[in-house]
């Protein structure tokens, strides 16, 4: 570890990408993550990587595919128009079985939408988004820090489970700064061998990487093997924060820069005797349902509090299934909630 | 203990830079702090903005939509923020371009008038400097040299080291107009 440095949230997402092996960088430029760009063409070329400025989201997704099928840590990032069109690529890679990191600084939509926060993309990174029966693992980082640690964490998830894994984030957390210690940079060379790469088959059977076979039944199984990996995935991978829970009577549901606003909420609320507590799932696919159902079992009310018109929320009601009262709270466009637009909501609901 | 303050003022008015060091400083002096910038359209023209939040604990939201503090470099900021800012907090106004009072009477007001004290320590553009060391004084949430250090620190790593001297000069200044 590394002595405490005032950092971006963008830059510290690339940077925890330098550490954790990643070789190949490939992007276009969007506001709001243009800093983590900038952070990978400064330094990959001195560290003798990658970095390609791509002609177009669509080049730098395909990039990541084929850095990824030759064996390589490989990440790409955007902001959410950009993340829209590389929805083909992802589920190309998805289908392929290629360990890919894709971050998304979501800003406010739909269409060209605007350049502020938002978290409009829950749907898309959590239900598919390109097409056919996928999933990746969405990480959802709500401080600086912890976007350092999830970044280094999505490279090791997708090289076990050889799955594309999203940073979903918003522009507030990307343009922030906060004090962070970094860890040490892992040794690439430590990292177990891909044996399934495209590396040359001289004295070997060649390893072939396809998301397609014209046979329904082999198709059919390739899916079923897809699923068996994403039910380990749901079985190993669920991750998710309590915070003062146990006594509540309400429970805020929140992930990425909101549940952090929430955390404050949480102290306004019980110094005005009203007993708050927070549940924020840390990876949004898969979705912390079963631990959720359990905090409804003890609360009269889960507010769910996004910055869009409702997306989490799905997952919440599906997970409460009725044990609890379940309103929510949103605001969109770029538009940022605040401590008190949510400590007003939380009122409505208390006493 | 936790203090907010929002730098607002006009694009090229350093308030975003004066956010940077003091959250620089709030680290160095060992506290948790986050830094928000406005990044929207406002940045390129117009006003501009920060948030620093300084705490003792780790830090919740980075928006703050009551913060304890406020530095207006403009008579526009003022009008903005003033309604906002918490009971018993602070403000420091910039008296150069503020012709106004500060119309709470709650709240504790600093008026300083930057631009000349910039001028005698060497920079207009050290405006910044000027409000942040009243600022620095008017609240004690960081020692006056902790701040000089990490102002220092900054322009160290982007290689402007020789206008650390009269940064320092602005960081008294302020700190010595109150």
């Amino acid at each position: 570890m590394e002595e405490r440095k005032l950092m971006r949230g963008n830059e510290v997402i690339a940077e925890a990408a330098i550490r954790a092996g990643c070789q190949c960088y490939f992007a276009y430029p969007i506001t709001p993550q243009a800093e983590l760009l900038e952070h990978m063409a400064k330094n990959m070329p001195r560290l003798g990587r990658t970095f390609v400025q791509a002609e177009s989201e669509l080049g730098a997704i395909n990039m990541v595919y084929g850095a990824a099928a030759a064996g390589v840590r490989a990440m790409t990032s955007s902001s959410s128009p950009g993340i829209s069109l590389k929805q083909e690529g992802i589920s190309y890679i998805a289908g392929a079985n290629l360990p890919a990191v894709i971050v998304n600084m979501m800003r406010g939509g739909p269409g060209l939408g605007d350049i502020a926060p938002a978290q409009g993309d829950y749907f898309q990174a959590t239900k598919g988004g390109g097409h056919g029966d996928y999933h990746m693992i969405v990480l959802a980082p709500s401080t600086v820090p912890e976007a350092g640690e999830l970044t280094m964490l999505a490279f090791d998830l997708a090289d076990k489970y050889r799955t594309p894994v999203m940073i979903l984030a918003d522009g507030m957390l990307g343009q922030m700064m906060e004090p962070v210690a970094l860890p040490d940079p892992i040794d690439p060379a430590s990292l177990p061998k891909k044996e399934w790469a495209l590396t040359g088959a001289k004295g070997r059977d060649p390893n072939i990487i396809l998301s397609f076979d014209l046979d329904p039944e082999v198709l059919k199984r390739m899916n079923l093997e897809l699923q068996r990996k994403y039910h380990d995935i749901e079985q190993n991978e669920l991750r998710y924060e309590e915070y003062q829970t146990d006594d509540a009577d309400i429970v805020i549901a929140a992930y990425g820069t909101v549940a952090r606003i929430a955390k404050t909420v949480v102290r306004m609320a019980r110094a005005d005797g009203i007993k708050l507590g927070l549940f924020r799932p840390i990876t949004l696919w898969p979705f912390p349902y079963d631990k959720l159902r359990t905090v409804a079992d003890r609360v009269d009310t889960i507010l769910t509090v996004e910055m869009s018109a409702g997306q989490m929320w799905e997952d919440v009601r599906l997970a409460v299934a009725e044990r609890a009262h379940t309103p929510f709270y949103g605001e969109m466009g770029g538009v940022v909630t605040t401590p008190n637009k949510i400590l007003s909501e939380v009122k409505k609901y208390a006493g | 203990m936790e203090r907010s303050v929002i730098i607002a003022g006009f694009g090229g008015q350093g308030v975003i830079l004066a956010g940077k060091i003091l959250a620089q400083a709030g680290m160095e002096h060992g506290l948790e702090v986050t830094w928000l910038p406005s990044y929207g359209p406002e940045m390129r023209g117009g006003t501009a903005n920060c948030t620093v939040v300084l705490s003792d604990a780790p830090v919740g939201s980075p928006i703050v939509d009551a913060p304890t503090d406020l530095i207006a470099m403009n008579l526009p900021s003022l009008d903005k923020f003033e309604p906002i800012v918490l009971p018993d907090g602070t403000i420091v106004a910039n008296k150069s371009l503020i012709d106004r009072p500060v119309q709470r009477s709650d709240v504790h007001a600093h008026f300083v008038d930057v631009h000349p004290l910039a001028e005698q320590a060497g920079s207009a553009r050290a405006i910044n400097m000027v409000a942040l060391g009243a600022y620095v004084k008017a609240t004690g949430i960081v020692p006056i040299d902790v701040v000089k250090r990490a102002m220092a620190d900054m322009l160290t790593a982007g290689g402007k080291e020789k206008f650390i001297a009269m940064n320092e000069k602005a960081l008294d200044a302020g700190y010595n107009a109150i």
